[in-house]
């Protein structure tokens, strides 16, 4: 046996990042009986939490902060995880250590990047006034969460995810709400056009104002540094007591760029997640990872992708290497409406409408007579039923998909046999 | 505070306090009680905080939503009679002394 091909176990784990993946990473490779040191190294003070609620129950006030825990402070004590809070300022690939602001070091047998991303900026005047948000932390969340308690209205620049999740907390919270989205539909980036079409209807059923297609040309402010108006590109004003940019986000891939490792849209790894340098390895949503069908280079942002990342590095570096081969999932609540997607859809040219009501229903992509995503709205059995679909060595064909009472859940349990693995 | 108990595979025992309106879940989460990985948080979307409802405490609970009954059927550890999703158990009052007990495993 070489010494490349022996199973690694590095002395030390250190992993620059706590959010979801970083964390997974930590308890994973103890759950493997890892028992080396680990070193998780958190930018916020915050204890590692949770951040699909910071737009939904969170924002509303429904949780507090420690609800949003992923496990409490005894749990890092227990199972003697280092969780250090500070800012990594270099990585230092040859003598292996990284470095913190405060002058610190680690030094580590591998080093896992889970640093997440940063969200984009909107580069026009007046970015910078008071009550203009966005929404990524504990932190964001809170100083909106303030915003909003005393808004009238709020204006959101971007109708993704983000944007739209936040412009149904505003409206439930009575606030006069209006969605700018530069390109002709929301959600433009990642659903179907039904799909779409249905969550503009939902917003403006709700008493939303949804413009498409308008572009952001500034932002006004009084004299003491406060947002009152959102300028479109075609010259209108609307008032604005609040602003949320939900215009997507920037990996962070500085420290991988600066240690020279291959950064594109996200630090390039490998299907084993491993960048060039087999010592350093990277996950979540800062990775961009080779697509199981494609090989394409994707950077996927999701809790799913990230925990399931870590759980990969996790075996891998307890001797249990693997490739990356999820297939994708995602959810998003909006007023009283859940949105599953399961797959990635990507230039389909064929999909099949599933269900009988406008309030719910499923959409199946397929590209090629290939199914590429399951779209499903207020249909949880779908979901489930499609989240298995998605697993290698399933499959559904299109003439399938077209049969008369075709029922997705009932073509995964007569085919249930084939499937190895579980959802979840 | 309403107490619950936890019973692991190994038959251990962790009884705690757990917070009226938070969850079954939560309550084992915030206590380190292993077992229980919720990865989605608590949004019935990933089955992974099945539970076995002790036989004596079955009564105090209000039937399964069709959400929570359908992704029942992705447990990783068999679905049983008692099988339930512990994010979508809500404290309250009449879950003092609840009893669950962890499946061997959740994915």
């Amino acid at each position: 046996m070489t010494a490349a091909a022996r199973p690694t176990r590095p002395e030390s784990v250190v992993v620059v990042g706590a959010g979801q993946g970083g964390f997974q990473t930590a308890a994973s490779l103890r759950e493997h009986g890892y028992p080396g040191p680990i070193t998780l190294i958190s930018a916020e003070d915050a204890l590692p939490y949770e951040r699909p609620p910071l737009s939904k129950t969170y924002l509303m006030g429904e949780a507090d902060e420690s609800q949003l825990w992923l496990r409490p402070a005894t749990y890092y004590v227990r199972r003697s995880i280092d969780l250090v809070r500070g800012t990594v300022t270099g990585i230092d690939p040859v003598a292996r250590t990284v470095r913190l602001a405060d002058g610190s070091g680690y030094g580590y047998g591998h080093l896992v990047l889970a640093t997440g991303a940063r969200p984009r900026t909107l580069g026009v005047p007046g970015a910078g006034l008071r009550g203009v948000h966005v929404l990524r932390t504990a932190e964001d969340a809170v100083a909106l969460r303030a915003s909003l308690a005393s808004a009238r209205h709020a204006v959101v620049v971007g109708a993704g995810f983000i944007g739209l999740e936040f412009a149904a907390a505003a409206r439930e919270s009575g606030c006069e709400v209006t969605v700018v989205e530069a390109l002709d539909r929301p959600l433009a980036r990642t659903v179907s056009a039904r799909t779409a079409g249905h969550f503009a209807r939902l917003h403006r059923s709700k008493g939303t104002r949804l413009l498409c297609g308008q572009g952001v040309a500034a932002l006004h402010g009084d004299r003491r540094g406060a947002v009152t108006a959102v300028e479109l590109a075609d010259g209108r004003r609307l008032p604005a007591d609040l602003v949320l940019i939900g215009v997507g986000v920037t990996p962070r891939t500085e420290l991988a760029a600066a240690a020279g490792l291959a950064v594109g849209d996200g630090i390039t790894v490998d299907s084993r997640l491993l960048t060039g340098d087999s010592h350093i390895s990277a996950i979540g949503d800062c990775a961009a990872f080779p697509q199981v069908r494609s090989g394409d280079l994707r950077r996927l942002e999701s809790v799913q992708n990230a925990v399931g990342h870590a759980r990969l590095v996790a075996a891998r570096l307890t001797g249990a290497p693997g490739s990356y081969e999820e297939a994708p999932w995602f959810w998003s609540d909006q007023f009283s409406t859940t949105l599953q997607i399961a797959g990635h859809a990507d230039g389909h040219d064929e999909e099949v409408l599933l269900g009988d009501g406008p309030r719910a229903f499923s959409v199946l992509l397929f590209r090629g007579g290939t199914l590429l995503a399951v779209e499903s709205v207020n249909r949880p059995v779908d979901h489930l039923a499609a989240r298995r679909l998605m697993q290698p060595g399933a499959g559904l064909t299109l003439d399938e998909a077209r049969g008369e009472g075709f029922s997705l859940q009932d073509h995964v349990a007569n085919r249930s046999g084939g499937y190895a693995g579980s959802v979840g | 505070m309403p107490e619950i108990t936890y019973v692991a595979v190994d038959g251990t025992a962790c009884s705690v306090e757990v917070p009226l309106g938070t969850s079954v879940m939560r309550g084992a989460v915030f206590n380190d009680i292993d077992g229980i990985v919720a990865q989605c948080g608590g949004n019935a979307q990933c089955a992974t905080c099945h539970v076995y409802v002790d036989e004596t405490s079955l009564d105090a609970l209000e039937q399964a939503q069709p959400e929570e009954e359908h992704m029942l059927g992705f447990t990783a550890a068999d679905r049983l009679p008692n099988s339930r999703l512990s994010c979508q158990l809500k404290v309250t009052g009449a879950l003092d002394g609840l009893i669950v007990h962890l499946p061997e495993r959740q994915y």
